[in-house]
């Protein structure tokens, strides 16, 4: 059946169509192809979630090799999880992009765009779906130069800096990674997840190990954008094309995210090393000054992408801040806030993409009195800015809410106030926004300016109804994520 | 209908109405009558629950489960019936005002204005029928957010000011102090359905309650409870049947209405008579009450002077709920619907004096009694129901939680109450008298028609429940 192949299809999919895109090169057609690649990993990644919440997690042999010598690929709860955001996030993005690439990209450059787009695809389905250090590695790789081909795309030509920048930052997370897979297999002899874990305590006493802990979490923790090894981060978001923007806030982080959560409780399953090497209290640390300092750094900007992308610094603290608890509600915290904050950030990033469109920038100024010339676009990012503060009825407020909880259980209630406490700034960011679009008025010299075309308005709706609806049922999404957590902390991979 | 079907009802249709009102921005008769009728039938609704709860029934609905074990669901109990019919009946007759007022005050975006009225309405039946802590949490941070566009309505410098205020006082103390609480309380008692009794004996030790307790206290933040007032002020930007009904009836009133529900359908009376010493409470209120006074005193806007006396008013409910007396609870019942139509009366007499003459500041309105004596008659109404002079319906209610502090012998609240008393009447009849003793000055008459019948309806209001308090007093019984 072909239903046994999809676990490899995810990802070679878009792999196999980037270069066809490369030849195509009409720009509609490639749209076209992109846009059906994207619903058609959705729809695999569905089925796939199904199988692995039906049977248990999924296991797939590439060319029937059986691990360790074979790569394996392992779906289970969280990484079935993560593939359904990643290809939702992708096919709703590109629903969106048509308009907004040919506006902001040059014609002969569009087919580049959507190629990259594709190889960036297969990179983060192939990170989440592996189950090999190393070839996560390959995929993290794939994803990564693409995304700072993407980046560079961007019309300001302030975006070439952003994405060396960012290639500079990148490439050394990466090479942290490498050599601590390097020094895990120097001691194991294995680069297959499930082999690790249980390898893992016979050796995890010696210095290597513990070095290569410490090389791979700083090298994922620059990947995903951890305080203070953020720096990449602004300039990238606020100079790539919007589209771009869009997708990456909503996934590139989230994957590498889930790369940490993969490494700490499935490699490192086995060996508690959070409390025993401190661990916890580094990344806890880390990620309350990510809340705090992003979201007092975002309070300042002129630039509204700029605002909101500090404002993703902040919430990747708060996932972090989920996973260091190591507790269950603390990871299924860390794991709802993972999409929770995916919907939003892309409703946002798709509004202000749609800003763009019609302003030709994004600053506080172009934003004056919008709320009666952009009225659906400027609504859906109010949406998503109550989702931000944590407003109930709104997916943030299911994700604090259970951040809350499992720093009470914890009995860490300073970090609780802490928790609410950024909150409150959030309040303060995204009610500058809200005062420029709906309490200024428009300035005397403005140029009429229409309400976005329907083509990126659906999308952008389709996100931002998304962000109310998983808010006021989040009983779904809540027993994916508390069953993920609770696989993760008693059984790992298999 | 059955109740279910009923409290569904009452819960839908003014979203509908809002819905409705929107798309008959265009015309603004129609959309004015859309208003009207969506608040009579509210009423109606609201109203028709009255005969079970009074036989004992507690109908309730659920509406889904929001997360793992915790439901949106709704309870119509007697405070909660008591509110839901005070501010329903209440907007019948402020949408009347509304009509007079925005249109002859020429405001702009009256639509918007009507939407977000409704949706504030829906919100505000809501929490009066929320069935556990966290479905009315949901609605009240959903009242804040849908009455932000009407007190921020003129657009202006001032009132983007305003709005910052009442958004981020209200917003930081729901956010920072009542969601820790809520949560906290889930942890500890595992439920959050309002018991009758409370949900927390045996639960915790007497330190985490009274943590608790401060939290859900200052966490409330639409009770007003000083320091965390000043909200109440700030909002006054708004127009005023905004002031009227939403900072005089909805908005605060969900304050101390939350405030009532938590001590007796979270922590429970007994409880925290036994184990917390609540008495911090009474001292915070009744400071609230005479300093509020004070200020209101040298307030020369006509609109400032009645927000603090409002924060006054509000703490009287607060510190009769935390003496923890039987009758001091019926009492603060009692006054949520007493000084709401006696203060929607004087804020009614304020729109009137400002549409008719255009004048704010107390200074200004000297022998304006004569010129508009309906709307001062009110306002002299108004006043002495805020005294809590017979027979207005501010005596019964003040009477039963001077009666309850007696018994308790709580002699500071006691004491509390008498001096306020003074200080009412300090602020409050120098206008009474200066409009009508006092020599007139400038050309008007009376305000618009639709005006001045909703000031007179409230205000006889204020004095058929002095006569008949047992249509609210029936409800209050059932309480303890």
């Amino acid at each position: 059946m072909i239903s046994s192949q999809f676990p490899a299809l995810q990802v070679v999919l878009p792999l196999m169509m980037a270069p066809i895109a490369l030849i195509v090169r009409n720009p509609r057609a490639v749209w076209m192809l992109t846009l059906l690649v994207t619903w058609m990993t959705f729809a695999i990644s569905l089925s796939l979630l199904m199988q692995v919440l039906d049977g248990g997690t999924i296991i797939y042999r590439i060319g029937g090799w059986v691990a360790p010598w074979g790569i394996e690929y392992v779906l289970d709860k969280v990484g079935a999880f993560v593939l359904v955001i990643v290809s939702a996030i992708a096919s709703i993005v590109m629903s969106y992009a048509r308009r907004s690439i040919e506006d902001e990209i040059p014609e002969d450059r569009i087919y580049l765009f959507y190629t990259m787009f594709l190889l960036c695809l297969t990179g983060l389905l192939g990170i989440t779906i592996t189950g090999d250090v190393f070839n996560l590695f390959v995929f993290l790789e794939i994803s990564s130069l693409s995304s700072y081909v993407m980046i560079s795309l961007g019309r300001d030509r302030r975006a070439l800096s952003a994405a060396y920048r960012y290639l500079i930052m990148g490439t050394i997370g990466a090479t942290f990674y490498i050599i601590g897979v390097g020094m895990m297999y120097m001691m194991t002899g294995t680069l297959n997840m499930a082999d690790l874990a249980t390898l893992m305590p016979a050796v995890a006493d010696t210095t290597v190990i513990e070095a290569a802990l410490a090389f791979l979490t700083v090298g994922i923790c620059l990947k995903l954008a951890l305080f203070p090894l953020h720096l990449w981060l602004p300039n990238a978001y606020a100079y790539a094309p919007s589209v771009v923007t869009a997708f990456l806030a909503a996934t590139a982080t989230k994957v590498a995210v889930y790369v940490l959560i993969r490494i700490i409780f499935t490699v490192f399953g086995g060996v508690h090393v959070f409390q025993a090497l401190g661990v916890q209290n580094i990344l806890m640390s880390f990620a309350i000054m990510a809340i705090f300092i992003a979201s007092l750094m975002a309070i300042y900007q002129d630039n509204v992408k700029r605002l909101f992308a500090y404002s993703s610094i902040a919430q990747i603290g708060y996932i972090v801040l989920g996973l260091s608890f190591a507790s269950e509600t603390g990871l299924a915290a860390g794991i709802i806030h993972l999409f929770n904050h995916a919907i939003m950030k892309c409703a946002i990033f798709l509004g202000l993409g749609c800003i763009s469109l019609r302003m030709g920038r994004v600053t506080i100024k172009d934003m004056y009195g919008l709320g009666t010339r952009m009225p659906w676009t400027m609504a859906a990012i109010v949406i998503g800015g109550l989702s931000l503060i944590g407003i109930p009825m709104t997916v943030g407020f299911v994700s604090k809410w259970y951040l809350v909880r499992a720093a009470l259980e914890a009995g860490m209630w300073p970090i609780a106030v802490l928790i609410v406490l950024g909150s409150l700034l959030a309040i303060i960011y995204v009610w500058r926004i809200v005062e420029a679009a709906y309490l200024k008025p428009a300035p005397e010299n403005a140029k009429p300016v229409s309400e976005a075309p329907l083509s990126m308005l659906l999308p952008l709706w389709v996100m931002a109804l998304a962000s109310i609806y998983f808010g006021v049922d989040a009983t779904n999404t809540l027993s994916i994520a508390l069953d993920a957590a609770d696989s993760l902390l008693n059984g790992g991979l298999q | 209908m059955s109740p279910e079907a009923t409290i569904q009802a009452a819960l839908i249709t003014p979203l509908i109405g809002a819905v409705l009102i929107s798309l008959c921005g265009r015309w603004p008769n129609l959309r004015e009558t859309v208003t009207l009728v969506t608040a009579v039938i509210l009423f109606a609704l609201v109203i028709s629950l009255y005969p079970h709860v009074l036989e004992g029934v507690r109908p309730s609905l659920v509406v889904g489960e929001m997360l793992p074990g915790l439901r949106v669901a709704f309870t119509v109990e007697p405070l909660g019936l008591l509110f839901a019919c005070v501010a329903s009946f209440l907007w019948i007759v402020n949408s009347l005002y509304s009509i007079g007022y925005m249109r002859a005050n020429k405001e702009k975006n009256q639509t918007r204005f009507y939407v977000c009225f409704a949706v504030a309405l829906a919100s505000t039946v809501a929490i009066a029928f929320a069935g556990n802590m966290m479905t009315l949490f949901i609605f009240y941070e959903a009242l804040t957010i849908s009455t932000y566009p009407l007190v921020t309505h003129a657009g202006t410098e001032k009132a983007k000011r305003g709005g910052r205020v009442y958004l981020g006082i209200l917003l930081s103390t729901s956010i920072g102090l009542l969601f820790l609480a809520i949560v906290w309380t889930w942890m500890i008692a595992g439920t959050l359905d309002f018991t009758p009794g409370g949900i927390l004996e045996d639960k915790a030790s007497s330190t985490i309650i009274g943590v608790l307790l401060a939290l859900y206290m200052f966490g409330i933040g639409k009770a007003a409870l000083m320091p965390f007032h000043r909200w109440l002020p700030a909002a006054m930007v708004a127009p005023t049947p905004v002031s009227a009904l939403l900072h005089a009836v909805a908005v605060v009133k969900a304050g101390v209405f939350s405030v009532v529900k938590v001590v007796i359908y979270i922590f429970g009376i007994d409880l925290l008579s036994v184990m917390a010493n609540a008495d911090w409470l009474i001292y915070i209120s009744g400071f609230t009450i005479l300093s509020a006074s004070i200020i209101a005193l040298r307030q020369d806007n006509l609109k400032r002077r009645l927000a603090y006396s409002t924060i006054s008013q509000l703490s009287y409910i607060v510190m009769a709920t935390a003496i923890l007396a039987p009758l001091s609870i019926v009492g603060a019942t009692l006054h949520i619907a007493a000084h709401a139509f006696g203060k929607i009366t004087l804020f009614f007499a304020a729109g009137s004096i400002y549409t008719a003459s255009h004048k704010t500041e107390v200074s200004q309105l000297d022998g304006i009694g004569r010129r508009m004596p309906w709307t001062m008659g009110a306002f002299a109404i108004g006043a002495l129901s805020m005294i809590g002079v017979p027979p207005t319906a501010g005596f019964i209610s003040k009477w039963y939680i001077l009666h309850g502090a007696l018994d308790s012998e709580q002699m500071l609240a006691v004491a509390v109450i008498i001096l306020s008393t003074l200080l009412n009447a300090g602020y409050l009849l120098p206008i009474v008298y200066a409009a009508f003793f006092r020599k007139t000055q400038g050309e008007h008459g009376e305000a618009p028609l639709p005006v001045v019948i909703a000031l007179t309806l409230t205000a006889a209001g204020t004095v058929l429940l002095f006569f008949f308090p047992g249509i609210f007093l029936e409800l209050a019984r059932q309480l303890i």
